[in-house]
């Protein structure tokens, strides 16, 4: 395969750029129940324009169109925007304290409910894989979990603690109801419930001491089968950590995540973001303005898993990549969006030259 | 916002003969001095927070380096001096210029801590949402009639 062999040529090609925010742009997702074989891909992007918007790709002329622009709801910048696994909802996080639901109704965006509880700004929202739980943090350094109710409702199962700062990021394990996040505080912390008695506790906390990072910590992303995650920090570093699914299925709660890889020396300015893909590449997005892919690497010499540069775009954008995410649908396609106020479509392609 | 004068009597220095403003976006000195303490009538350079120095501007690549000295080791008003001077830059340069503000070494407590907070573009941008703290900063930048 391509990915292992180390004379392979990748280039990034720039597919198109998607203007239109009039402020940085933070986040964007893919709407995972598209860009299949009968339906467009659809993205949601959010902005410190206070806006999310909704693009979606033409299947006439494969051309990205803004559909959407949903605003007048938040009052501040809107931080991070996450479909559910079904692609029905729409959650966003915003400074302004709540996290709004969106509905699309016949093709226009409702607000169908405002999740409000944290005390100031929001900073990530995540789904779990069954789309029964939704996860929330914060500046105030909480995490919270919301239990997902008929008709829209959103019930708050439980207030976590833990973190000493900010928190930056949550994320939902891919297919466990295990839930992550990481902080200013430079530790990821791991919970879970044991059972449906709702009792979520911190089962792990990684931090310096594991090998853990040396500065705010800023995004986790999960392999395809859900045994390895990536987390990325203002340290300059990606650490990729492993654990024993088998063990986390069977319930076993002494699990822990292992370092296994510290790829440094890649970045020189704070590391946003970093996504896994289905295929194994992993992509970050940093303060330099470039986008890095990362793959294992097949070293006989080196005893354990290691990890090698693929390809380094320079310049991918004018100002810091904020975020970096790969198609749920089509192979080697990737999203970024930026401080610049844009947002590019990419494809990973060989060099066949 | 602020209760008390933390630093009641400071050591005001001569104000230097200002000819160059900054009103070019390349200019090398494109730091204002007259910006205001929060706390006191005199500019950050009359009371020493500031010097010429201790700006290091990289035009190739697009980068900034700026250190400044808060009046006292436990100024708590550290932040909000770094957010104005972090205001004021961007003002005077391109957009795409990254900078990166510091306390100069060994002159604040928590050294470490203001500056992970002064430099998480995060935490920036939220606490320039804030409009206590963003009529604060523009009373620093702007109230200076000179």
């Amino acid at each position: 395969m391509d990915l292992n062999d180390e004379g392979s040529h990748f280039e990034l090609k720039e597919i198109q750029t998607l203007s239109g925010h009039t402020d940085r742009v933070w986040s964007l997702a893919w709407n995972p129940a598209t860009g299949t074989d009968d339906t467009q891909p659809v993205i949601a992007s959010c902005s410190g324009d206070k806006t999310v918007r909704i693009w979606e790709r033409s299947a006439l002329t494969r051309s990205w169109d803004c559909k959407a622009v949903l605003e007048e709801t938040h009052t501040r910048t809107v931080r991070s925007c996450t479909w559910s696994p079904s692609g029905k909802l729409l959650a966003t996080a915003s400074f302004d304290a709540t996290t709004a639901i969106w509905e699309n109704v016949g093709g226009d965006f409702q607000c169908v409910s405002t999740l409000e509880g944290h005390e100031n700004e929001v900073k990530s929202v995540s789904w779990n894989a069954s789309e029964s739980l939704l996860a929330t943090c914060s500046r105030d350094k909480t995490v919270w979990i919301w239990e997902v109710m008929p008709g829209n409702e959103f019930e708050c199962a439980s207030v976590l603690q833990g973190h000493t700062q900010d928190v930056k990021m949550v994320k939902w394990h891919p297919t466990m109801d295990i839930l992550f996040s990481c902080s200013y505080d430079n530790t990821i912390k791991v919970v879970w419930a044991e059972d449906d008695t709702g009792d979520w506790h911190c089962i792990q906390t990684i931090g310096e001491s594991s090998n853990g990072h040396s500065s705010t910590v800023w995004a986790i992303s999960f392999n395809a089968e859900g045994n390895k995650m990536v987390t990325c920090s203002d340290d300059l570093t990606l650490k990729v950590w492993e654990a024993d699914i088998e063990g986390m299925r069977s319930g076993d709660d002494q699990v822990l995540w292992k370092h296994i890889s510290t790829l440094t020396g890649y970045h020189d300015r704070t590391i946003f973001s970093v996504h896994w893909s289905r295929e194994g590449i992993i992509a970050s997005g940093a303060a330099d303005d470039a986008i890095r892919f990362f793959v294992e690497s097949k070293d006989s010499a080196v005893v354990g898993p290691s990890y090698r540069l693929l390809l380094k775009k320079e310049k991918a954008h004018d100002m810091d990549v904020n975020v970096v995410q790969w198609s749920p649908g089509e192979n080697r396609v990737l999203a970024s969006a930026s401080d610049d106020g844009t947002i590019k479509i990419w494809e990973l392609a060989t060099n066949s030259t | 916002m602020t209760l008390g004068l933390i630093n009641a009597n400071p050591i005001v220095h001569a104000k230097k003969e200002r000819v160059a403003r900054c009103e070019d976006p390349h200019c090398d000195d494109a730091v204002d001095p007259d910006i205001r303490d929060p706390e006191h009538p005199y500019s950050l350079e009359q009371l020493s927070v500031l010097s010429e120095e201790s700006i290091t501007v990289d035009d190739k690549l697009g980068r900034i380096l700026i250190t400044f000295t808060p009046t006292i080791q436990h100024c708590s008003m550290a932040t909000v001096i770094g957010l104005c001077l972090r205001v004021k830059l961007q003002e005077c340069f391109p957009p795409h210029y990254k900078v990166d503000i510091k306390v100069s070494p060994g002159s604040h407590a928590d050294e470490e801590a203001v500056n992970k907070q002064l430099n998480d573009k995060e935490r920036v941008a939220a606490a320039l949402e804030n409009p206590n703290l963003r009529q604060l900063v523009d009373e620093c930048l702007y109230s200076n009639e000179l």
